[in-house]
């Protein structure tokens, strides 16, 4: 995205220059009360004794019993959600684009359904379903059900975006494929689909930030070891502590995320400059509009690349 | 069939799922148009404060925020927003956390429906005099209100799926109802549609309406 602040206001003469510093001097006091407020709150509360911070510093079981652990599950977590939706997504995806009429009928009524619930109500489900029908043991049945909630929301997430990555893809790409003679399938596993992947990537790693953050729901309510509920045995273990482990789970979670989001935002302006491919890309802030049930994935909300939309 | 029903307040959980919704709905409707104004003002640590905002929040899970203000605000700091009782307590903490999150998206949309104003019409008032605070309210926000209707449709759509995130602190909304739900009645299957088709005719008609809605008051250009 372009930001274009300039325009909305002049270059600052000498007295917009003098209010734009009266204004950062207000909100800069007002900062500093909202900090002075939350500063005392916590004193009153014993929050900021450096003992409650200190194992975090210079105590590494702090991290190797606790923070990196339960990082690992959330990751772990995540990693298996992103592998297993993605096939799955992609057929969906490609089912949405079929010629006949049941099978878009079908892949749009799964896509639209599980994009209407939300991951918790899907992920409740999972765990109970889990413990009535199978025999997984209670220790690992949380990741199972985090990671079922997780692929039943995200398959269909990530077809919108497979759908979105392939129509993307300028026009001439399928009618330079018919013209050499290949058959429908041939054009889609041949044509578009690699290319769609490379428009895609983008999307895939901020879909991903999305999946992170869902799997707290996991250790907040079914039991799920991840980050978010390594806070409980902390404060616990370093005398309530509570303030201090929730600030270092939330600026690793934040660290973690921070990468990916900066990672995808680096890769949709290579791929923007790239020579070699067609220049298509799945917007990674369309990302969040694919996730809600409704009608999104027109090529207009897709190509924001600036290209003629050669496709009407 | 639904026997099992008698005993449960279905419509009451979904009601406090629909409150849950507009409170936030409307908070951080407020609060993240005051952010987007920031991110666009001359003011560079205003400036600088609504995109650290929005960065931050974005990347923190909705389910850390809403869990501290249940753990880390209410039972540590005793914060309890002017409340009494813990249904009360729970309820405003829940809506806090919601509208601290769904600001950043909120401000994140209305900022891309600011891009879309052409730059012509911000130089038009600048031109005949208007000052910043003006050019905002006059010119650039009620054009970018009505190009940003599709996104803020979608991040309510998402809001109304993130309030079942208010179980983990005790809410008594959907979610939390259907847990108990299937603890105590042999009826999974039966249960988890019920409340999955809750979810559709919440989100459903919301996405319908303002899809429609977005398309009539689009600005054509």
């Amino acid at each position: 995205m372009k930001s274009r602040p300039s325009a909305l206001y002049d270059v600052p003469g000498p007295r917009a220059r003098r209010r734009n510093v009266l204004y950062t001097v207000l909100f800069l006091l007002a900062l500093a009360l909202l900090i002075w407020w939350v500063a005392r709150s916590l004193a009153d509360k014993n929050q900021l004794e450096w003992s409650k911070w200190d194992p975090f510093f210079t105590d590494a079981r702090t991290w190797t019993t606790y923070i990196l652990p339960g990082l690992k599950n959330t990751v772990i977590a995540a990693a298996l959600a992103m592998a297993i939706a993605l096939p799955l997504g992609a057929l969906l995806g490609i089912g949405r684009l079929s010629d006949h009429a049941w099978v878009r009928g079908a892949a749009g009524a799964v896509v639209e359904f599980f994009r209407a619930i939300p991951v918790l109500i899907l992920m409740l489900f999972a765990n109970a379903a889990y413990a009535e029908f199978t025999d997984i043991s209670p220790e690992t049945r949380p990741l199972y059900a985090v990671v079922t909630g997780l692929v039943l929301y995200n398959a269909s997430v990530l077809a919108e975006v497979v759908r979105a990555g392939i129509l993307a893809l300028p026009r001439g790409q399928t009618d330079a494929a018919k013209a050499i003679g290949m058959r429908k399938g041939q054009t889609m596993t041949h044509v578009l689909l690699p290319q769609s992947v490379t428009a895609m990537l983008p999307a895939l790693v901020s879909q991903l930030v999305v999946i992170v953050k869902d799997t707290a729901l996991g250790g907040a309510l079914l039991n799920f070891s991840e980050l978010l509920a390594s806070v409980r045995p902390m404060s616990a273990n370093y005398g309530a502590n509570t303030i201090a482990s929730f600030t270092v789970v939330a600026v690793v979670f934040v660290a973690l995320n921070f990468a990916l989001t900066t990672f995808a935002a680096w890769l949709e302006r290579r791929l923007r400059r790239a020579k070699k491919s067609t220049g298509a890309v799945v917007r990674v802030d369309a990302v969040e509009d694919l996730a809600t049930p409704g009608e999104h994935a027109g090529p207009a909300d897709v190509r924001a690349d600036g290209r003629a939309d050669d496709r009407n | 069939m639904f026997d099992f029903l008698t005993g449960y307040d279905l419509l009451g959980a979904f009601w406090v799922t629909v409150q849950l919704t507009v409170y936030s709905a409307i908070g951080s409707l407020v609060w993240g148009t005051l952010l987007a104004a920031m991110r666009v003002s001359p003011v560079p640590l205003m400036r600088g404060f609504g995109t650290a905002y929005v960065n931050i929040v974005r990347n923190i899970p909705l389910t850390v925020i809403i869990v501290f203000t249940s753990l880390g605000l209410f039972q540590t700091l005793s914060i309890s927003l002017g409340a009494k009782d813990f249904t009360t307590i729970n309820f405003r903490l829940a809506v806090l956390g919601l509208i601290t999150y769904t600001a950043a998206f909120v401000c994140e949309a209305l900022r891309s429906g600011i891009n879309t104003v052409p730059a012509g019409q911000v130089e038009a008032a600048r031109a005949i005099g208007l000052s910043f605070p003006q050019v905002l309210r006059l010119i650039v926000l009620p054009q970018a209100f009505r190009s940003v209707v599709g996104p803020l449709a979608n991040v309510l759509i998402a809001l109304t799926k993130n309030t079942t995130v208010a179980a983990t602190i005790g809410v008594a909304e959907a979610a939390l109802l259907m847990r108990e739900m299937i603890e105590n009645e042999a009826q999974l299957i039966l249960i988890s549609v019920i409340f999955a088709f809750g979810f559709i005719c919440l989100t459903l008609p919301t996405g319908l309406l303002l899809g429609w809605v977005s398309k009539k008051v689009a600005v054509r250009r």
